[in-house]
């Protein structure tokens, strides 16, 4: 190509830049402004703006937050002024300004590289393009982003990009949600100038969930930095230099974090995607959902994509109270297991012990008719760990009114204590887990229970070395810590302040206690409590200001079952039960029950559960239904259906309130909102939804006082397997080969 | 339009013709690790007990929080140490010394050349291939140097003792061309790292003879009408005494 080609061909894209500039800002001056979000103090300072500037909203309702109001400083992007507070960077600057600024290697949560150079913007007296991620912003500093040299900048660096990057959109996965794809569009030249071939490299095994094709790597090494400092696993590297660098393990290994599945979202390319996803949809295709997670007690905010009546893929919602942009291997790649192993019909164990699928007015009317036979106090209900409080609220109510009231939901233990609703939450809330400086961990070891509080820890021992000490079984964690002992002796030495620990504890400002939900089961679990709460208050954990005595529960029913005071009579009356109603409950133990004992399933999943029922009664899972779940910090949250359910399946509370019709004891409620107002009446927390509720009074002061001491038995894992813990996640096919290929044994 | 993507075709073809494009040489070895029976995780790799003075030593410069500072001088006696290469253990070994994930020294070892990541001979040399160099005949060197040991490019000598390899610039422009010859015939303790410039196709041949036989040829220029980097056959400029620099009278200050 000749020299004056090149020169015709440079003018021609300038004047056609120059051409679509108004077009351009015309777009943007459109947006619709509230300057009061964003800078309300450059407003109240400057009550006249320039008349000929428009005001902008910030990106995606980005907010600035003043930790100190003498910090802020001014600066000004395209000629608006700006107030951020001091330290921000140029990007953020940009980005509270209004100005999204195209990116790859920058991300909010990460340490900033800075080294795709996608984010160059023109500094007024500066002789080069700025990198923005990397610069601090400066008190008048003038920033440009939408002048030609920007522009040029933005395109080189595109064109160096694509020069290594295969042209195989049509096949990628990340295709239609790919940054590079939307910023090549956006920003890119119609053409690159690299005729070379493309170098190739070698595509590394990850495990069953990351599929990689690293040829498509661009190298912004936010997987590296993701795995180290979020996932807390230092696995993945940058090898190699120049052309020839690379992202892998060096070794084979694969990635074993219980958060690995995160670094397919931040994946600004195809090189990181789904595995189990490979092939099978295209974003484009897919219905979002915007729901909650239920395979732990965390409550993660999720969007579930589906096709049909199918869910393709479960992806994090931001919420940044409760898993910030991030969810566990398990909430991401669980959803395989709707499609297993579902109850589609009622069914009745005939005399030959096989299961016949009948009609729901024969398998509801042959419960009815038991039910009838036997004693109230004969009857027990337990929930699963599954259940949502509307269910939850009309199996209790049903057998109320049939006379019992052994009714209570696995994993909160023979006799669970409702009374205090601070004796079973995480009273400092997930995102208070930031302020605390010495976490104490009772019988709990959250990388398995509950991976996004573990999140939360890590992050705090990473940015305040916070200190963390641990009582319980040998456990793996994924930051420092001491092992201070396996047994509720080491608790007594620490109330008695025999303990060297003691010192680090009683010298935190905000020291934090998190109780693991695994010891509800154990018989001194009051004198546990009661150790535990005397630490607390040697130390001054409960306070006005600070509330630091957490309970880290198990599963997602557990604290909507407390809230509704789901609380067996007599802890013996499995026993003596003869009639036992199920609700998608497979971890309660039903070898205790007596031979003629007459169990009803009711669930989604044929697990362990209907080994011992006679009678079975198909309901739908989460994703099916609309159902109301706290969390265990005590925040309400709700489903929402995102595909239809199988077969005849019914929402659990219908099937129960048809159940009472059946029955003659008609429960008063016919609706979802009728359900709502009576569970307005038990526990009016979980009518206010994506709000915690903090509790009112601490169970410290509260609580009888108890006289036993703990025995010596050492605490027990509350959970052997973290990807296998109900009966979808049991059902999953992926979570097997996860806990297969991925558990440490 | 046609005629300038038909054009625009033409290049393009062209290009391709005039590159023939064989294979992309890159003067390190591959990124990743294969397990073999000299090389891998489970072989036991320790430094000896002269060694760890040293590394007490090394680790002694740097503050206690920041060990990991020593990881270059670490891997370096440890390569000087296992014959000039670092086998997956070792560096496995550098991990734990300075306590961080093993995959922190891996970036560290493939990131620098020098750090061989597969068997060296105990004489590894390594000719300079960078655009001075080139000018003066460095690929004829090369040449010379394959044909004679009869391997090709990083491969070992089936004695064990040379293999010969590419090295970007070493600051030597002014006597190039030249060759770098590492030797760890005879460990950390006795490893030099000798400059051999001014070469031409028969003297590193004659160099290569030299080693086997155990000799040690002399560094630096190998033209005989040279002083080190001065000109050929004495200085022709600078003659004298150097005036001393003017306006420097401290005292008058």
């Amino acid at each position: 190509m000749g020299l004056g080609q090149l020169a015709s061909r440079a003018l021609l894209r300038s004047t056609r830049l120059a051409a679509s500039k108004p077009h351009h800002l015309l777009l943007r001056r459109a947006v619709v402004s509230t300057p009061e979000l964003h800078n309300s103090e450059a407003a109240a300072v400057e009550a006249q703006p320039e008349p000929d500037l428009p005001k902008r909203t910030p990106v995606a309702g980005a907010r600035v937050h003043f930790p100190n109001p003498d910090d802020a400083i001014e600066v000004f992007v395209d000629g608006y002024p700006v107030k951020i507070p001091k330290g921000m960077t140029v990007l953020q600057a940009c980005v509270i300004a209004g100005v999204d600024i195209p990116r790859f290697c920058y991300h909010d949560r990460l340490s900033i590289a800075g080294n795709c150079r996608m984010c160059l913007v023109e500094v007024e007296k500066s002789p080069k393009p700025v990198a923005s991620c990397a610069m601090p912003a400066l008190p008048g500093m003038k920033i440009k982003t939408d002048t030609p040299l920007a522009k040029k900048a933005r395109e080189g660096v595109m064109e160096f990009l694509l020069m290594n990057h295969p042209l195989d959109c049509p096949i990628c996965d990340q295709g239609g949600e790919c940054d590079l794809q939307d910023q090549s569009m956006a920003f890119g030249s119609d053409r690159g100038r690299f005729t070379e071939t493309k170098r190739s490299v070698v595509d590394k095994n990850l495990g069953p969930l990351v599929k990689t094709v690293m040829t498509r790597c661009i190298q912004c090494t936010r997987c590296v930095r993701f795995a180290s400092e979020i996932a807390g696993v230092q696995d993945l590297g940058m090898l190699g230099r120049g052309s020839g660098e690379e992202i892998g393990t060096y070794v084979e290994k694969l990635m074993t974090s219980e958060l690995s599945g995160n670094v397919i979202d931040i994946c600004p390319v195809g090189a990181l995607t789904s595995k189990p996803f490979a092939f099978k949809a295209r974003n484009w295709e897919l219905k979002g959902t915007e729901s909650i997670d239920v395979t732990d007690a965390v409550g993660s905010n999720i969007r579930i994509d589906s096709r049909g009546p199918e869910v393709m893929r479960i992806v994090p919602r931001l919420n940044e109270d409760i898993n910030e942009e991030w969810i566990s291997d398990k909430t991401r790649f669980f959803y395989d297991g709707l499609k297993r192993q579902r109850l589609n019909d009622p069914m009745i164990r005939g005399a030959d012990g096989r299961f016949k699928a009948v009609s729901w007015r024969d398998a509801l009317a042959v419960v009815a008719e038991v039910i009838h036979q036997v004693r109230p106090q004969e009857i027990v209900g337990v929930a699963g760990k599954l259940s949502d409080a509307e269910s939850m609220m009309a199996l209790k109510d049903f057998l109320n009114k049939m006379g019992s009231n052994n009714i209570w939901c696995e994993g909160n233990g023979p006799s669970p204590n409702a009374d205090l609703r601070s004796g079973y939450i995480m009273n400092t809330s997930i995102s208070g887990l930031e302020k605390a400086d010495v976490f104490l961990l009772v019988g709990t070891q959250p990388r398995v229970e509950a991976a996004m509080v573990n999140a939360r820890i890590r992050k705090t021992v990473r940015a305040t070395n916070a200190k963390v000490g641990y009582v319980g079984p040998s456990a793996d964690f994924n930051y420092d810590h001491e092992h201070l002992g396996t047994g509720p002796e080491t608790l007594t030495e620490l109330a008695e302040g025999r303990h060297p620990f003691c010192s680090a504890l009683s010298n935190a400002k905000n020291p934090a206690i998190i109780i693991g939900a695994g010891i509800f089961g154990r018989k001194d679990k009051d004198a546990i409590f009661s150790v535990v709460e005397a630490i607390a208050k040697n130390v001054n954990a409960v306070r006005p200001d600070w509330n630091g005595l957490n309970v880290l529960l198990l599963n997602a029913a557990q604290a909507a079952a407390l809230d509704l005071g789901l609380v067996p009579e007599s802890d013996k009356s499995i026993e003596s039960a003869k009639f036992i109603y199920l609700m998608g409950a497979d971890d309660e133990n039903v070898d205790k029950l007596p031979d003629d004992a007459f169990v009803v399933y009711q669930g989604h999943h044929g697990d362990r559960g209907v080994y011992r029922a006679n009678v079975i009664l198909p309901a739908s899972a989460f994703t099916e239904k609309e159902g109301t779940y706290a969390n265990t910090e005590g925040c309400a949250q709700t489903t929402v259906p995102a595909v239809p359910t199988v077969g005849d399946a019914r929402d659990d509370w219908k099937i129960i309130r048809a159940l009472s019709e059946v029955a003659g004891v008609p429960l008063p409620y016919n609706t979802l909102s009728g359900i709502r107002s009576r569970i307005g009446i038990v526990a009016p927390n979980l009518l206010h939804v994506d709000e915690r509720e903090p509790a009112a009074f601490s169970s410290a002061f509260l609580r009888p006082e108890v006289k036993d001491k703990p025995d010596k038995t050492p605490f027990e894992r509350a959970v052997d397997n973290f990807y296998m813990t109900d009966s979808i996640t049991r059902a999953s096919k992926i979570m097997a080969q996860c806990s297969a290929l991925l558990s440490k044994k | 339009m046609l005629a300038r993507a038909s054009q625009r075709l033409l290049q393009i073809r062209q290009a391709f013709r005039q590159l023939p494009q064989a294979s992309r040489s890159f003067s390190t070895a591959l990124n990743y690790h294969i397990d073999s029976p000299d090389n891998n995780p489970d072989l036991p790799w320790e430094f000896t007990d002269a060694n760890k003075e040293k590394v007490k030593e090394i680790i002694s410069h740097y503050p206690s929080n920041y060990k990991q500072s020593a990881v270059i001088p670490l891997l370096d006696l440890a390569q000087q140490q296992h014959g000039g290469w670092l086998p997956v253990s070792a560096m496995d070994h550098v991990a734990k010394i300075i306590e961080v994930a093993p995959i922190r020294v891996y970036e560290v070892a493939t990131f620098y050349s020098m750090f061989n990541r597969t068997k060296v001979g105990k004489y590894h040399l390594l000719v300079c291939g960078t655009t001075p160099c080139m000018i003066r005949g460095s690929r004829e060197i090369e040449d010379a140097l394959l044909k004679h040991l009869g391997v090709k490019r990083n491969e070992v000598t089936k004695d064990g003792l040379f293999s010969v390899g590419e090295m970007e610039c070493m600051g030597c422009c002014v006597n190039a061309p030249m060759i770098t010859v590492a030797d760890y015939s005879s460990g950390s303790e006795g490893y030099t790292y000798n400059y051999y410039e001014d070469v031409t196709p028969k003297r590193v041949v004659e160099i290569v003879e030299a080693l086997r036989r155990g000799e040690k040829p002399p560094r630096g220029t190998q033209n005989p009408k040279r002083i080190n980097s001065g000109p050929e056959g004495g200085n022709t400029t600078l003659l004298g005494e150097p005036k001393a620099p003017p306006c420097r009278d401290l005292d008058a200050c």
